[in-house]
């Protein structure tokens, strides 16, 4: 179990190198979208407009304050559960080259053949602690389709973010997967003993 | 009386819009406690890892005056109302509603409340029906007692229900506890509270499921026999290995509670409702003459 410091945007020779179970910490440019957004990509067909190439993409949608420039603040930022955006990994890395997917509570194991495949990692973040993430959030630097707010596009720069599990890697290893397994074969055990 | 009126009616706003917001900067120290014991039983290195993660943003929301989660949830508030509390429930409704609205718009918080078919967000954390509220009704009581639980959605999506028959027994109540906890892995932020409603009927075995969690971390059910189910299940979940935030690991679950009714001769409904481990809840005691007294352990 390495431990990595990586900038992002990120390029494939980086994400390659992850392995399941590694620790990482990330500074850059993050990426925040949510179920909302990602129905306009792929469902309504609207092309993001913004570059995702090499880019980590964050489940969230902020608490913020608005300022009198138009910007935003950043109030109270944490991350949300990644399971129900399962079904837009493949177009993620096929189509616009995300590198990286972070959230809470993992993937379900679809999103482990095209993360091999496309060369991405999924990011497991400690759901709930958004105070601590908050805190490594240096600044909102854009926010795009605001009318979807709190489920808009965010760019994010961040510095020290983590800590971050990779929990699915590119070489197709999944801890979420070993551990619904173990799991299982465990309920089986106390099943038997009830 | 139209005086006193508006000035309870006031009362119960302001304690509404104080819970709210309380309720997420400041959780109470028997989940404190409960998180602290967790990060000392876990053993993996991921799970102890996550554990002084989630104790250190706890003290980070404190320092920094900050929510614990980003999800302002949608609020839910359990009314335990005297026969003689000056103010009448329907009227104690808008006060909570109000309140609600004004903490969102003042802090501000992230606003959640949607249209369900729409799914357009229909203002300040209030909408149709919304916020959601329990009523209780005390006789000889001119008081008023309001819980504030604002629900997130990662836990709240992890709720269960099963409508076991007679025959499916207590191990059928424990089997599908076991494999509702397992399927949610991760994605609820565990290590929380599984709240476990038993008996009645459909919708209140959910309901029960629901009060369940906003119980002190770790109280326990007045009869036996339902403790004793507690304990049973708590020791169970824990041997399942899902671990904190699914990344495998000793502590799954914090506590389970369960409440139970009694039933139909021919029911044996089981409901599972997740608590994340940023179990919020909040509770105010509010006077005849509307002094609020605010309570972090209740």
């Amino acid at each position: 179990m390495a431990d990595h410091r990586l900038t992002f945007p990120a390029s494939e020779e980086d994400i390659r190198k992850l392995r399941a179970g590694d620790l990482v910490t990330v500074d850059g440019h993050i990426i925040g979208i949510r179920d909302r957004s990602h129905i306009r990509i792929f469902d309504e067909g609207i092309e993001p407009p913004l570059d995702l190439s090499g880019a980590f993409l964050l489940h969230t949608a902020p608490n913020v304050r608005k300022r009198d420039d138009g910007g935003y603040d950043p109030m109270c930022i944490g991350t949300t559960t990644s399971a129900r955006m399962v079904r837009f990994t493949e177009g993620l890395g096929r189509d616009y080259g995300v590198r990286a997917i972070a959230g809470k509570g993992g993937l379900p194991d679809e999103a482990i053949e095209p993360m091999r495949e496309h060369g991405m990692v999924y990011f497991a973040i400690v759901g709930g602690a958004a105070a601590l993430e908050t805190t490594q959030i240096e600044a909102i630097e854009e926010v795009y389709w605001e009318e979807l707010m709190p489920e808009c596009l965010w760019k994010f720069r961040v510095k020290d973010f983590g800590p971050l599990w990779v929990g699915i890697d590119s070489h197709g290893n999944s801890m979420f997967h070993d551990v619904n397994e173990q799991a299982t074969k465990n309920l089986e055990d106390i099943l038997a003993r009830l | 009386m139209s005086t006193v009126e508006t000035d309870i009616r006031q009362a119960v706003e302001d304690a509404a819009a104080h819970l709210y917001v309380w309720a997420l900067k400041d959780i109470p120290q028997d989940l404190r406690d409960a998180l602290a014991d967790a990060s000392e039983r876990e053993t993996s290195v991921p799970g102890q890892r996550v554990l002084q993660t989630i104790l250190k943003n706890v003290q980070i929301a404190e320092r920094e005056n900050n929510l614990v989660c980003q999800d302002t949830g949608i609020a839910v508030y359990y009314c335990r109302v005297g026969e003689h509390f000056p103010l009448h429930p329907a009227r104690i409704y808008q006060a909570l509603y109000d309140g609600t609205m004004r903490a969102t718009l003042d802090h501000p918080l992230r606003s959640n409340t949607v249209h369900t078919l729409t799914r357009e967000n229909t203002g300040p954390n209030v909408g149709y029906r919304v916020p959601i509220v329990h009523w209780d009704f005390v006789p000889d009581w001119d008081g008023l007692d309001v819980k504030c639980v604002p629900k997130g959605s990662g836990s709240e999506n992890m709720s269960f229900l099963k409508m076991c028959v007679p025959a499916d027994g207590v191990k059928g109540i424990k089997q599908f506890v076991l494999e509702s906890i397992v399927g949610a892995g991760g994605k609820p932020c565990p290590p929380g509270i599984v709240g476990v409603g038993i008996g009645g009927s459909a919708d209140y075995a959910m309901h029960l499921a629901k009060e369940a969690i906003a119980r002190p971390v770790g109280t326990r059910n007045e009869d036996p026999l339902v403790a004793q189910l507690e304990e049973e299940l708590t020791g169970l979940l824990n041997e399942t290995g899902i671990g904190p935030m699914g990344l495998g690991g000793d502590v799954t679950v914090l506590h389970c509670h369960v409440e139970h009714a009694d039933t139909h001769m021919t029911l044996n409904p089981v409901a599972v409702n997740y608590q994340c481990w940023a179990a919020r809840r909040a509770t105010a005691h509010v006077g005849a003459d509307g002094t609020t007294e605010f309570d972090r352990e209740a």
